[in-house]
């Protein structure tokens, strides 16, 4: 049994306990119809094996549109669970490495998406600033970004292990 | 609060320049009272940093919030990620001081306390809710002859439980607003289906993700539209960019413009396709752009 999982997730709320595994997350879930996404089973898994459940790859093809959190008849935060689980996932070291890259893009420019030069010309064709008033155009406010993350230890985690 | 900040978020800025044109463009002719917001960063994206670290996403967003407190102003955003972003994390400090104080032991670190003095809005429920459709419609002088596929994204309107925007199998208040510009929303089998890109499987996971984007592509064509309308930059880039890459990878011939809906006000508003930006779309399609450059200037 995984005591921990089950403690993590009771304190956030969500009481996984009481789901009836009646399938209405699956049977409402947009990703499951086109993947190995199965948030019946992931429920059913979080209760019983946290290993499994942990390294799970079809954590991850959930687009979190909380379709199955407004149905479930039980009221379970289903969504919230998932994204729990997904965090002390995380923390176990399972990270896509798509997901490692963004998080290095956003610890280097503050954005999860940066400035490229093709948008810098479109930017001007709109006659708009081709830098934008957001993080890129002051250096004292990337700092500031880099030092928050820094002091939540985030560019530990998401650090190449 | 009347006074607003605009969050441009990473999207729009960085990718669809026009919505952030079109946005301003729309605001000032609204008279809505809306300052840049200088500094701002990443939301941070709710899939994926929220997915990752709950300090760390906590930190980056109230920062954020942090920076609106300061110039007294409320947050608009225009994009559902960022929506769904600080308005939970806006909602999570302001309801549990514990989580309140962590976060500001690591604010402090940057000279900043979270106050919680700001709410965070969406320009589709603000513009409902303070304006009103009626009103909106007073300031329309080009009603635009379009038939559009109307997609609100999730997290505009989900988790319910926090949006307090009604009911979510199928809202209308958006194709109110939609409907206020002179178009008409074309109802479409799966209308309220995810796009397929948030929750970090756009990245993570690209070919399931254009899978989900091809069914939802297929039931929009089949209701016969000229454009989808959507709220939010990342579906607007899944539904536009998307579109090349399920052409190339399911060999379809999808050409179905995207619009923001500041876009799409803004012609109703009398902005031109160009200052719109909506001619800087991965999708061109001729006959559509005529279309509008027809409506624009009074020939149809």
């Amino acid at each position: 049994m995984s005591e921990e999982l089950l403690k993590v997730l009771k304190a956030a709320g969500l009481d996984v306990l009481s789901c009836m595994q009646c399938g209405t997350c699956t049977g409402s879930c947009p990703s499951g119809r086109h993947t190995g996404l199965n948030t019946r089973r992931i429920l059913r898994d979080a209760r019983k094996n946290r290993a499994a459940v942990l390294s799970d790859d079809a954590l991850w093809l959930c687009t979190t549109c909380y379709t199955c959190q407004e149905r479930c008849p039980r009221d379970i935060p289903i969504t919230d669970a998932l994204l729990e689980l997904r965090r002390l996932a995380i923390k176990e070291g399972f990270m896509l490495p798509e997901h490692r890259k963004i998080s290095q893009m956003i610890l280097e420019c503050g954005h999860a998406v940066p400035l490229d030069e093709e948008t810098k010309q479109k930017r001007e064709e709109l006659g708009l600033d081709p830098i934008p008033e957001t993080v890129q155009k002051y250096p004292e406010a990337l700092q500031e970004v880099r030092n928050l993350l820094k002091a939540c230890k985030f560019n530990e985690l998401v650090a190449e292990k | 609060m009347e006074k607003l900040s605009l969050f441009l978020g990473c999207i729009v800025p960085n990718r669809y320049p026009g919505i952030e044109n079109a946005t301003k463009l729309c605001l000032q002719k609204l008279n809505i009272d809306a300052s840049d917001l200088p500094g701002a960063s990443c939301c941070p994206a709710p899939g994926v940093f929220k997915s990752f670290d709950k300090a760390a996403w906590l930190a980056l967003a109230s920062r954020n919030i942090v920076l609106s407190e300061r110039l007294e102003r409320d947050i608009l955003t225009i994009c559902n990620g960022c929506y769904g972003s600080l308005a939970d994390a806006n909602l999570e400090l302001k309801n549990d001081p514990e989580l309140r104080a962590c976060t500001n032991t690591c604010l402090k670190e940057i000279g900043m306390e979270f106050r919680g003095t700001a709410e965070v809005r969406h320009i589709v429920e603000f513009l409902y809710k303070e304006l009103g459709p009626e009103k909106v419609r007073g300031y329309i002088t080009i009603p635009l002859d379009l038939k559009v596929a109307l997609h609100y994204g999730c997290h505009l309107i989900k988790p319910s439980r926090d949006r307090k925007l009604g009911e979510t199998e199928a809202p209308v208040f958006f194709d109110k607003l939609v409907e206020t510009t002179g178009a008409k929303s074309i109802d479409y089998t799966d209308k309220m289906m995810c796009c397929g890109a948030g929750g970090g499987v756009r990245s993570g996971h690209a070919p399931e993700s254009l899978e989900m984007l091809e069914h939802k592509l297929a039931c929009i064509r089949q209701a016969g539209v000229d454009c989808i309308v959507n709220a939010c930059p990342f579906c607007h880039l899944q539904f536009d960019r998307g579109q090349l890459s399920v052409n190339e990878r399911f060999e379809t011939d999808y050409s179905i413009p995207v619009l923001h809906y500041s876009q799409l006000l803004g012609l109703a508003l009398g902005f031109s396709p160009y200052e719109l930006g909506i001619e800087q779309n991965a999708v061109q399609n001729i006959e559509f752009l005529a279309k509008i450059y027809e409506i624009s200037a009074g020939l149809r």
